[in-house]
């Protein structure tokens, strides 16, 4: 420029590039000025710009340019000398900025490079997020499918059911070609083609178990990639395409007895069924990861929902039982309560119906004992009285068989003699025991005592009972029947462990054993036992049968609680066995007897006997005279069978003769040398009350005429 | 003196003259019978002796009547044994046995037997009765049974 101020002004040749660099310097500065009026602008728009400092170094920088541009427009022409220095300042200043500014665009420049590195990381890390986002969005989706193919199969609890949706809706999801489930059979040794989705006929194909595809896929839980060509895969009808991918899975089948708590299933359970998921064929499609997981998940969703449907029919087979069991219950019990209100119906109209007919027999038996009868025939009403009496007691019994399972019989409480019931028990057993040619022995243990408390009639149907039986079931021989007090030690009873009996002053236990001492014996032991249990079991007792074996007879054991009655002197029997002779005299003192005998020797001797005993003794000779002096007073009356002249028989009928009531007329005892049978036969036959065997010892006498007086009859031993 | 009442007794005993019967009719006395033994035994010797003699008229007879006989000696027996005589029970015993049987001579040469027997009884009794009689009731109420 400096080289322009020598020139002449110059509008011609140069005049043009002059006008080329005025324009240009014009629109330099034009550009230089409005820079930083945009820059200020949009930087003022923007919100964040960290280099203003820097911004406005540029602006300066830039202004600067413009203005030396501009003031350069001057310089072209004759400029004075204000310009030139104004020039100068400008280009001064603006070399002062372009340098600081040169100088501060070195720490800016990398600053703004590494902000575009920035930028480039950030879409990468963007890139990135989108990927994943894809995955998870997929995840998702697999995940939705598997609720809905769970909401789906568990919204049924039928096998079937739960299998068939399961094998649709995995159709459905993954878009399968075909999908199959092969169970166990029942011997575990094949699968079975249960469910097929799309093959027409599902049943009759098997496969051996025993398959090494089969095992490989049944040892991991994964889904597992088999060959299309493996005999479960072949499923489609064969053709020229390319069969698409297969997969399997195992599904366990799992059973209640599978799940415990601390046991994961998988441990435990042993079978399995296989699901096949065939891929379109020609498709070019793979599995996918996800696709495996869902099918995996699938297969144990199956095996939940299968088990589930297991316990669900089981729990309602269950209850269906039960259901039926209760009504049968029902029933049953209804009918028990019809048979028992029959029963008691029965009973109570067999007691009536049977009582009526029986008290009318014994009312009239006993109106025809008071009327002439002869010896036999008295012998017999005196039985069928007897005998009927035993029946109305029986039939009594009977309605209180219904009391005793009702448990609301009680035990008549009382002193009774115990060794007269014994013997009055014994008594009754004689004659049907005699028809069968048997013998009754009975044996009261000594330390027995004679008066108890208890039951008696009870007491005495349980004896009869058991002794019935045993005569009853006995062919030969005869049966013994031992009474004595029970030993704590002999309690013991193998079956009765419980039984501990206790003793006290108050009470003790009888106990009494029926044993047949037989040759030969049938078999059983009585229906009547359930009845005598029940007593013996009121009595605070136990009755048990011991058996040496078949066809040796049964011996039956009973043992009752019976109390002791006070002290003796209270009890209703004044008569005592043992004691000072005075004292037996006193109680027998005036007891009126008569004896017949015709040797007077004998006579003389029963007399002293008798006197001695303390008893008003009248003694005859003859019959005639015996049966003249023989009175309602005498008590007794003693005849001496051995003689010859007289028919000691006949004197025994013509008194009971004279006397028609059975309370009027004496006690007739025989007293006989003769150990012969016959005799105490021909004795019982006219109706005597007893044998006594010569010689008579004191305390016999005494004890007889005890006897007699007491019960009436003599005990027959010895 | 007891002592030898009891010696004696017992001497009987032993020899199988008497037997328990005997004791029995001893136990019978009391202070209300004091000699009921004695009455007995002398009420028995009376009506024996009834006995025996028609016994032997029985036996003279020819054929014996063996049914009658039976029927004398089981009234003979009887008495015997009530009081206790134990040897003459047994030949009575044998008696009824022949007259059974028929046997005459097994009677007769019995009866024989019996009657001493009998004899021999009735005269050891007698001494012992003296003797008791000789001690008095005192030995009696000692007597221990």
């Amino acid at each position: 420029m400096e080289y322009c101020n020598c020139f002449e002004s110059p509008w011609p040749a140069d005049e043009l590039l002059m006008k080329y660099q005025y324009i240009s310097d014009f629109f330099i500065a034009l550009a230089y000025f409005s820079i930083p009026l945009e820059i200020i602008y949009f930087v003022k728009k923007s919100a964040v710009f960290p280099y203003r400092w820097v911004l406005v170094q540029f602006g300066a920088f830039i202004v600067l340019c413009g203005a030396t541009h501009l003031i350069n427009l001057w310089t072209f022409t004759m400029h004075t000398r204000t310009v030139a220095v104004v020039m100068t300042t400008a280009k001064v200043l603006t070399a002062v900025v372009s340098c600081a500014t040169a100088l501060l665009l070195v720490h800016i420049i990398p600053d703004l490079l590494s902000v575009k590195t920035r930028e480039l990381f950030l879409k990468n890390k963007a890139a990135e997020l989108d990927r994943e986002m894809g995955l998870i969005r997929t995840q998702e989706e697999t995940g939705r499918h598997v609720r809905m193919l769970t909401h789906e199969i568990r919204s049924t609890l039928d096998r079937h059911t739960i299998l068939k949706t399961t094998l649709v809706e995995l159709g459905r999801t993954l878009g399968l070609e075909e999908c199959a489930l092969w169970m166990p059979t029942r011997t575990g040794l094949e699968l079975n083609l249960s469910y097929t989705l799309r093959h027409q006929n599902p049943v009759g194909l098997t496969v051996p178990i025993q398959l090494p595809v089969i095992n490989q896929v049944f040892k991991t839980s994964r889904a597992v990639k088999i060959s299309p060509i493996s005999p479960v895969a072949r499923l489609r009808p064969a053709g020229q395409y390319m069969p698409g991918e297969v997969v399997a899975v195992r599904v366990p089948l799992l059973h209640l007895s599978n799940f415990q708590i601390h046991d994961w299933p998988e441990l435990s359970t042993k079978r399995y069924a296989l699901m096949v998921l065939m891929l379109p064929s020609d498709s070019a499609r793979q599995w996918h990861g996800h696709e495996l997981e869902l099918v995996e998940v699938v297969a144990d969703q199956v095996a939940v929902a299968l088990s589930h449907a297991a316990i669900l029919e089981e729990s309602m087979r269950a209850r269906d039982l039960l259901m039926e069991q209760n009504v049968a219950l029902d029933l049953a019990r209804r009918e028990a309560e019809t048979a028992v209100r029959a029963r008691n119906d029965f009973l109570a109209v067999m007691n009536h119906e049977m009582g009526t007919p029986i008290h009318a027999t014994i009312a009239l038996s006993s109106l025809l004992q008071e009327t002439e009868l002869s010896t036999e025939q008295r012998l017999m009403v005196e039985t069928i009285l007897k005998s009927s009496n035993l029946l109305a007691t029986l039939i009594n019994d009977v309605l209180d068989l219904s009391r005793l399972e009702d448990g609301s019989l009680q035990l008549e409480i009382e002193t009774f003699n115990l060794h007269s019931l014994f013997r009055e028990v014994l008594n009754l057993i004689k004659p049907i025991a005699a028809v069968k040619k048997l013998y009754v022995m009975l044996n009261l243990s000594p330390d027995l005592i004679e008066h108890a408390v208890g039951d008696e009639k009870r007491l005495m149907q349980v004896l009869l009972n058991v002794v019935g039986n045993a005569i009853k079931f006995t062919k030969e021989g005869g049966i013994s029947v031992l009474a004595s007090v029970a030993k704590p030690d002999s309690l013991r009873d193998p079956r009765a462990p419980d039984f501990f009996p206790t003793h006290s002053d108050n009470h003790f236990y009888l106990r009494v054993e029926s044993q047949p001492l037989a040759v030969k014996n049938s078999g059983g032991s009585g229906l009547g036992l359930a009845i005598c249990k029940r007593f013996v079991n009121l009595m605070e007792g136990h009755i048990w049968i011991e058996s040496e074996g078949l066809g040796r007879g049964s011996t039956v054991i009973f043992i009752v609680k019976l109390g002791i009655p006070a002290r003796l002197n209270e009890s209703k029997l004044p008569f005592l066995h043992k004691g000072p002779g005075n004292q037996v005299k006193l109680i027998f003192s005036g007891l009126k007897v008569v004896v017949m005998d015709d040797n007077s020797v004998g006579r003389t001797v029963t007399k002293g006997l008798l006197v001695h005993l303390g008893c008003d003794v009248l003694a005859v000779s003859s019959g005639d005279e015996c049966v003249r002096a023989v009175s309602y007073e005498h008590k007794a009356v003693f005849l001496d069978v051995s003689m010859a002249a007289v028919d000691s028989f006949e004197v025994a009928v013509r008194i009971r003769e004279k006397f028609s009531k059975r309370s009027d007329r004496p006690f007739i005892v025989a007293l006989t040398g003769n150990t012969d049978r016959m005799i105490k036969e021909n004795c019982r036959k006219v109706g005597m009350d007893g044998v006594i065997l010569k010689p008579v010892l004191v305390d016999k006498m005494r004890s007889v005429l005890s006897d007699l007086l007491e019960h009436g009859y003599l005990v027959e031993s010895q | 003196m007891h002592r030898q009442l009891a010696n004696m007794k017992q001497t009987l005993f032993d020899q199988g003259y008497l037997d328990e019967q005997f004791i029995q009719l001893e136990e019978l006395q009391d202070d209300a019978n004091p000699n009921f033994v004695e009455e007995v035994v002398t009420l028995y010797y009376r009506d024996s002796a009834r006995l025996i003699q028609n016994i032997e008229q029985a036996l003279e007879k020819s054929p014996l009547d063996f049914s009658k006989l039976e029927c004398l000696m089981h009234q003979f027996k009887g008495s015997s044994s009530s009081i206790g005589a134990k040897r003459v029970k047994s030949e009575c015993t044998q008696f009824k046995e022949h007259c059974r049987v028929g046997n005459a001579d097994g009677c007769k040469r019995t009866f024989q037997q019996l009657k001493k027997e009998y004899a021999t009884l009735r005269k050891k009794v007698e001494v012992y009765f003296q003797f008791a009689r000789q001690i008095g009731p005192v030995e009696k109420a000692c007597r221990s049974k």
